[in-house]
């Protein structure tokens, strides 16, 4: 793949639009100052196309300019699909075949944070971006403890539920609260239940890096825009899919 | 027969079918209030006598005292007759030391019967009384200071946010918002207050996404929108929420301070919090009864129904709910005028006629409610991080608002769901609610629907369906005995939440009355 630059309307124009707020009274030092942080960032020419004061002592600036950085594609690095995306029908008929019974999720949101619509889009049966969730999928048990979970109760849960999957959502982000608690669920997780038998964690939610998986202990964590269908194929590709040599060990 | 002509073609008979049926369904949810205590609304009955701060732990003394009244005598005679004959008795020259005592375990309690219950009884009134006083006199204040300085320039007022976790980063940041136009500041709670059985005690500096409500936080708040409100020259209101396991207590505490609007809803903490609803119910209608007194504004919470629930679906859920908040609200005293009925623009912005529909339930809330402000809430699901869109949508939002003549407007932010509001997108999102104000105020006086139109038939069937509802639920007999609203909430009838009366957060400090009991602040707050 070729090296490419942004593209305001002619190849190769590297053209960007950029707003912020400086604290400084308007003026023209104000407006040269945010020409000076646009050069810095690598806009040049930079233009400010708009400033204008916003309370006492800021004034807010829309900049537009060229950047003559080059990005390249190739040395990327993301979490690619590593599954096969499945329909509820195939998910339901691997899990049957695999399991031979239904597999148990059990899910809820952590700490302190109230905001289920992350837990809920994927659990409940209305689903998100036009996917049912999984509850609607026939072979799942499905478990939402809802909000303001707290780990002890999430551990107990997920051993009375025999639960197969764990599945965490955390929206607020205040002082990395969503990091702090994702660690601390997965350090109940390994101490509550022998390595081989302990469920999979998914976590997610709309700020959380998705390489992140390895350092907060968890088997994946998924982002903004995740929808129901891609959190039921991971699951069932990691629980009942084609066997690996570790489930033929066990 | 005032107001016979409807905008939207609905039937008058509809509307008082409507009310009755509201009023079938939450009356026995009254009597089920009447009949039990909680500890909050007795924990409140002792802060409006005066007992605050907290122990070394940080335990409130109402907490210490009120656990030990309870493990002596129990809870279904109240707190006041056993505090006032032990004080009476001489074990504490007044509450605070009571209290201490207690916590120590050298004070026993009991419930005094024949003339000590009658002096105990007295005494407790005028110690409580006392308390609310100071709240009639924080109303008074209110009124002569909006008299003074001026009021709100223009309706909507326009409401905003502050989020920081430190009351001492929330003052400059909302008084830059009252500057900025905000006319009502709401401190945005810590996520996790709504589920402690006790009200922190002092100015606090760290919370989750918000900062704890205490009484010293509001007198903080308060004092410094004071002073804005003086240099601008319009008094600049200020929220909190009498919501969660200490509604009572946080009622009676902004009554103390002087808050200005609560958001304070008939069913939120059951639906969204997993609180009992007989916890609920019985905190519920002290709060409100506290706000009525204190000339508080409620804000209810129906946006959130449409949060978790399709927005054209449950659309119904909303007038439903608004019914049931009405009459909950009325029957605790309070007035038309302090009902923020809450509703709010969370159609999906793909669905044909989104907008109109947004206008339909919007101008049927309107129609339904002519005299309550009513609160409107900024799309938050469909916010997706492409601020441009947020912005236009917000815009869209602006305009419902200024067609319907709405009385609070929360002001939507274009990075809702990306970050908390940057100084800019405050500004922003305030430039786009005066730009549509100012284009299409007084739009209202031209735009009238048709009759057989897309809008007025919209707002029929959602009226239609609502009273459909409330049928149901009035119909519901699934637990003998029980009050069907509660059945209803067990079965998952609003936001697909289940919720049994005798499951949730909180049920253990729900106490049924002895026939003794007795709660000075309820009876002085119930004479006329």
């Amino acid at each position: 793949m070729s090296l490419i630059r942004p593209y305001g309307d002619t190849t190769g124009d590297g053209m960007v639009q950029l707003s912020f707020t400086l604290p400084i009274e308007h003026s023209k030092v104000a407006e040269g100052a945010a020409v000076q942080l646009a050069n810095k960032m690598g806009m040049d020419p930079a233009l400010v196309v708009h400033a204008k004061p916003m309370g006492e002592g800021f004034t807010f600036f829309v900049v537009y300019g060229r950047v003559n950085h080059l990005v390249d594609p190739s040395t990327v690095e993301v979490v690619e699909r590593d599954y096969p995306l499945l329909t509820p029908k195939e998910a339901n008929a691997a899990i049957k075949r695999s399991l031979r019974r239904r597999l148990v999720v059990v899910g809820g949101c952590i700490g302190t944070d109230a905001h289920t619509v992350g837990i809920d889009a994927i659990l409940n049966i209305k689903g998100f971006a036009g996917e049912k969730g999984l509850e609607y999928y026939r072979e799942l048990k499905v478990v939402n403890l809802g909000a303001q979970v707290s780990v002890p109760q999430l551990v107990e849960a997920a051993r009375e539920e025999k639960a197969d999957a764990v599945l965490v959502s955390q929206v607020v982000t205040q002082r990395d609260a969503h990091l702090l608690n994702t660690r601390e669920m997965s350090a109940a997780f390994r101490e509550a239940y022998p390595a081989a038998k302990r469920p999979l964690l998914v976590v997610g939610g709309p700020r959380f890096d998705e390489t992140m998986a390895g350092e907060l202990g968890v088997d994946r964590v998924f982002s903004r825009g995740t929808t129901p269908g891609e959190v039921a194929s991971f699951i069932v590709h990691r629980l009942a899919g084609p066997r690996t040599t570790q489930e033929k060990a066990s | 027969m005032a107001r016979t002509t409807s905008a939207l073609g609905i039937d008058r008979a509809d509307v008082r079918r409507a009310r009755t049926l509201a009023r079938q369904v939450g009356k026995p949810i009254v009597d089920l209030a009447q009949r039990h205590t909680t500890v909050s609304v007795e924990r409140a009955t002792l802060r409006l006598a005066g007992l605050g701060g907290a122990d070394p732990d940080g335990t409130p003394w109402v907490n210490r005292l009120a656990d030990v009244v309870r493990a002596d005598v129990g809870l279904e005679h109240g707190v006041s007759l056993p505090v006032w004959d032990a004080l009476l008795r001489g074990e504490g020259d007044d509450l605070l030391t009571l209290a201490q005592k207690a916590a120590a375990g050298s004070v026993t309690f009991r419930v005094p019967e024949g003339r000590d219950a009658k002096r105990a009884g007295a005494a407790a009134r005028k110690a409580v009384g006392a308390g609310i006083k100071q709240i009639d006199r924080q109303r008074v204040a209110r009124e002569r200071m909006i008299a003074k300085v001026g009021d709100a320039p223009s309706k909507p007022w326009i409401y905003l946010i502050v989020a920081t976790g430190d009351i001492h980063e929330d003052i400059p940041q909302a008084q830059a918002a009252a500057r900025e136009g905000a006319d009502v500041i709401a401190v945005i709670r810590s996520t996790g207050q709504s589920l402690l059985d006790f009200v922190p005690e002092g100015a606090t500096r760290e919370g989750f996404a918000g900062t704890y409500a205490t009484q010293e936080n509001f007198r903080l708040m308060r004092a410094a929108l004071d002073e804005t409100s003086k240099e601008l020259g319009r008094y600049v209101r200020l929220t909190n929420y009498a919501s969660g396991l200490c509604m009572p207590e946080i009622a009676a505490l902004a009554g103390l301070e002087r808050l200005d609007m609560m958001l304070n809803d008939s069913m939120y903490g059951i639906l969204f919090r997993d609180i009992n609803p007989i916890r609920t119910f019985v905190d519920q209608r002290f709060s409100r009864q506290v706000h009525a007194r204190a000339g508080i504004i409620i804000n209810t919470g129906e946006d959130n129904y449409l949060t978790t629930a399709d927005a054209i679906e449950a659309a119904h859920t909303v007038t439903t709910s608004q019914l049931l908040n009405e009459y909950f609200a009325k029957e605790a005293g309070l007035e038309d005028w302090q009902l923020g009925l809450g509703h709010a623009f969370e159609i999906d912005p793909e669905v044909p006629d989104s907008f109109r529909l947004e206008l339909a339930h919007a101008m049927l809330a309107r129609e339904l409610f002519p005299d309550a402000p009513l609160k409107w809430m900024p799309p938050t699901r469909h916010m997706t991080g492409d601020i441009f869109k947020g912005y236009l949508l917000d815009g869209f939002f602006n305009l419902v608002g200024a067609m319907t003549g709405q009385g609070i407007l929360l002001v939507g932010m274009m990075t809702e769901a990306v970050v908390t509001p940057w100084i800019s997108d405050r500004d922003l999102a305030l430039q786009n609610v005066r730009y549509v104000m100012n284009a299409a105020g007084n739009l209202r006086e031209d735009f009238h629907p048709s009759p057989d139109g897309f809008i007025a038939s919209r707002a029929r069937e959602v009226l239609g369906e609502a009273i459909d509802l409330l049928e149901e639920i009035r119909a519901d007999r699934s637990v003998p005995g029980e009050p069907p609203l509660l059945s209803a909430i067990a079965d998952g009838t609003f936001g697909l939440m289940k919720r049994p009366a005798d499951k949730g957060k909180g049920l253990d400090g729900v106490a049924e009355k002895a026939s003794g009991y007795y709660n000075p602040a309820t009876e002085i707050l119930e004479e006329k």
